[in-house]
């Protein structure tokens, strides 16, 4: 497992040396408090990452997930709230909204053969619209029902972290172990090689987005879960968090190659960033502006990490 | 008094993982053919990246007429009158004919490209190589691997050049299209030219080569004046070894005819008009042509690659109510497929050798889903020793092997599958002697167990060393059937021209 390792030691590095440093520019950075803001923070954002980051090696991209994370959270609102549903039938519709909205991207993705680009960037704002109408633009409170799901239990793991976190695993596990997450980066490297070798690469790909809907439903419940409410506009911005982080992990936008658990470490980098720099008392302009050029700088050192393990051949 | 060298390497190295080049002196001479033999993997790619500035070396210098001489790149180079083309062809799809051609060097007028001075000089610079016929303003993209090997020759003439590096150039040409390379390399040498010539092809090497150097393991083992080495000699120096000739067709039973797949009335849109033929068991069947007569688009079509028109299929005796519409459904009937282009369409050339070698049956390697590693290691083992592929280690990325290995591992993917039909499409493209040789020696063995062959190449020799019959096709139809006795390279390309002859000088 060493090799595994290794894998990681540069993204904890960088973590670490991103923790040290802001608490040593600030008082009370090392505390628990700020460690509790960013655990409650990212459940959310891991989830949507881990279907973004096997998005990504089959060389696709999902813009929707922001704003499915927002239709679907909206229809949690309106299971719970108008149309009175139980908690169980209101989580499972959630999901199954999410799941729906991934499995129509896939559809008109693979099987209509559309750039994912454009297809998603289509759901994007025909999710976002009908979050808006679902929930007649209204921020639904839903209180005590949910909020337990992001209360930290006993352990200071609440259970959306520990979703988070096992979803992650499962991820993990399903792209390095399984038949399944070989064929995801076959098909990211040489998609027509997979197909000659007598691999049908068209479910897989399916597969891959509607698991991305699935999770941004999930990331939905959770988010809901945090603000004890449901709000309509939740989770804007939330597929460029998302990429960003997963690339800060070394997933390439040029697809074949990704890490979920790499992704993961991306998440909690941006993370601990935004936290950060706001203790410091930085405005959102800079702390934006910052962000911005970390992202880039982690894709300029990953090229160049690449470069030097000798891809050039003969 | 010998001609003056217009180009010199010293002492060049260049290590990658292993050493690819150690000590390499070279002279280019003016008005000389220098050919550069060796096998894959021998270093001659990086010697010619290395003499135009695409690759740095680690130590040496070179000279140019006495100068010193380190481009930084291709352009740099072509400035010093040192052009290549590339065994990979660097063209931009997107493009037209025209501004492939002058890529680098569009004509322009304040700051606008002039089309009028574009078309001319494209136009010059295409009519050199013999594709004088060709519409300047098609995209790139739309053109068959041999017109583009064409335009990069072309586009590496369109500049004066004073030392011309060819990279494995006719892999791709069939025989016409070598034959105007040829005239072109005559002509450049009748100006004084050098030529550095890197070929596997002993055949072209000796008719055309004033002097030959032989590359083995990135070190020069032997420079021979023309007449001084028989092609014998050659294939020793660069093995290291007596590689000995071909296999032995006869070997092998004669099949038994006992047709596995015949097909009839094979059509899909020009390309395909009328191809039948059956392929017995046990046998193996050639299928020649020029370029652009349908052979590739057959066997695409036989494995469900590409939507077929029209025509009948029938699989060990029983007739399917269509063609395959899917490689999946292909494969599942026991049909198995070597790509063409192996770097497109046969490998994941990031991943390991194993991920490559195990990627057609790794379903077969699972249990409930989950991959398992040691059945996975022992297959890729067994197949990469079985086919001889010569690798650091089966984690090493693909990318990193010679054509030869990389071409193993692509027929390997199917050896330990069930299949009863094997189509081979340009199985030895870019593939050097010794590599060639076993590729040869496998195709035989699997036909030898009862396996049936279809091998599609550009190479007639090839073919008759191969096959038992030879289906030529011409213009998407069959154009004659040659039993083992009747091969003859000349009755052959006379088939082959059949249906091309009007006045299809670069098809």
């Amino acid at each position: 497992m060493s090799g595994a390792w290794r894998e990681y030691l540069g993204l904890g590095v960088a973590l670490g040396a991103l923790v040290l440093a802001f608490g040593a520019l600030t008082d009370h950075f090392l505390s628990r408090a700020t460690f509790a803001v960013i655990a409650s923070q990212v459940p959310a954002a891991i989830l949507v990452a881990v279907g973004m980051t096997f998005v990504l090696i089959l060389a696709g991209i999902d813009l929707s997930v922001g704003s499915v994370l927002g239709l679907a959270g909206a229809v949690l609102g309106a299971a719970l709230g108008p149309l009175g549903l139980s908690l169980p039938a209101g989580l499972l519709a959630t999901l199954l909204t999410g799941l729906l909205c991934g499995a129509l991207n896939g559809a008109l993705s693979v099987y209509v053969r559309l750039p994912s680009f454009i297809v998603t960037l289509g759901m994007m704002e025909i999710a976002r619209g009908t979050a808006y109408t679902v929930s007649r633009s209204q921020t639904a409170y839903l209180g005590a029902r949910v909020e337990w799901i992001a209360e930290t239990t006993v352990l200071g793991l609440s259970p959306a972290t520990l979703v988070a976190l096992a979803a992650a695993a499962v991820g993990q596990i399903v792209l390095s172990r399984t038949l399944f997450g070989r064929y995801v980066v076959a098909i990211g490297t040489n998609e027509e090689a997979v197909r000659l070798s007598g691999i049908d690469p068209r479910p897989i790909k399916w597969i891959v987005f509607a698991a991305s809907g699935l999770l941004a439903g999930l990331a939905a419940v959770v988010h809901t879960a945090r603000l004890a409410s449901a709000d309509p506009n939740a989770g804007s911005g939330l597929e460029l968090q998302a990429i960003a982080a997963v690339v800060i992990g070394g997933t390439s936008l040029m697809g074949g190659r990704g890490s979920v658990v790499r992704s993961l470490f991306g998440v909690v980098i941006i993370a601990v960033l935004g936290t950060g720099l706001a203790q410091m008392g930085a405005a959102e302009p800079v702390k934006r502006l910052i962000t911005g050029c970390v992202i880039v700088a982690a894709v300029v050192i990953d090229r160049y990490r690449n470069r030097s393990q000798g891809r050039e051949g003969q | 008094m010998p001609a003056a060298v217009l180009l010199r390497a010293e002492s060049l190295a260049k290590t990658y993982t292993t050493p690819a080049l150690a000590d390499v002196s070279l002279e280019l001479r003016g008005g000389e053919v220098h050919a550069l033999v060796g096998e894959n993997g021998a270093g001659k790619s990086t010697l010619a990246r290395i003499l135009v500035g695409l690759t740095k070396p680690d130590a040496g210098r070179m000279l140019r007429e006495g100068h010193a001489y380190a481009p930084s790149g291709k352009a740099e180079a072509a400035r010093r009158g040192v052009a290549i083309v590339l065994q990979e062809l660097n063209l931009v799809e997107s493009l037209t004919v025209a501004e492939q051609v002058l890529l680098g060097a569009w004509p322009s007028r304040l700051g606008f490209v002039d089309r009028r001075a574009l078309r001319e000089q494209a136009h010059a610079a295409l009519g050199r190589v013999g594709l004088r016929g060709i519409d300047l303003e098609r995209p790139v993209r739309s053109l068959g691997v041999g017109q583009r090997q064409m335009l990069a020759m072309a586009a590496a003439l369109a500049r004066p050049c004073r030392v011309l590096i060819l990279d494995e150039p006719t892999a791709a040409l069939s025989e016409h299209e070598a034959e105007r390379l040829f005239a072109e390399m005559e002509r450049l040498k009748a100006e004084g030219a050098a030529i550095l010539y890197a070929s596997h092809r002993l055949e072209e090497v000796r008719r055309l080569a004033d002097r030959v150097t032989v590359l083995r393991d990135g070190r020069v083992v032997a420079t021979r004046e023309r007449g001084e080495a028989t092609s014998a000699e050659l294939v020793q120096l660069m093995v290291g070894r007596d590689a000995g000739s071909r296999p032995p067709r006869d070997a092998r039973p004669t099949p038994s005819g006992e047709p596995v797949l015949r097909i009839r009335g094979l059509r899909r849109g020009r390309v395909l008009r009328d191809v039948s033929f059956e392929l017995g068991r046990g046998e193996i069947l050639g299928l020649a042509g020029l370029m652009g007569s349908g052979r590739t688009e057959t066997v695409r079509a036989l494995f469900g690659a590409d939507r077929v028109e029209g025509g009948e299929i029938e699989l060990r005796g029983r007739r399917l109510p269509r063609f395959f519409t899917s490689p999946k459904q292909a494969v599942a009937h026991g049909i198995a497929l070597v790509t063409e282009n192996r770097k497109d369409e046969g490998l994941l050339l990031p991943l390991s050798v194993r991920a490559n070698l195990t990627l057609a049956r790794l379903s077969e390697l699972c249990r409930r889903g989950f991959v398992r590693p040691e059945a996975e290691t022992a297959a890729a083992r067994t197949l990469a020793s079985r086919l001889g592929v010569k690798c650091a280690s089966l984690e090493q990325p693909v990318r990193q092997l010679s054509g030869g290995n990389q071409q193993k591992v692509v027929l390997g993917r199917w050896l330990d599958r069930d299949f009863d039909v094997l189509l081979c499409d340009e199985p030895t493209r870019g593939v050097d002697v010794a590599a060639r040789a076993e590729i040869h020696e496998h195709l035989q063995e699997l036909a030898a167990a009862g396996k049936a062959v279809l091998v599609v190449s550009s190479e007639i020799e090839e073919l008759r060393a191969l096959c038992d019959r030879i289906v030529v096709l011409s213009a998407g139809s069959v154009a004659a059937t040659f039993g083992r006795e009747g091969f003859d390279q000349d009755a052959i390309l006379v088939a082959a021209l059949r249906d091309h002859a009007g006045g299809k000088g670069a098809a």
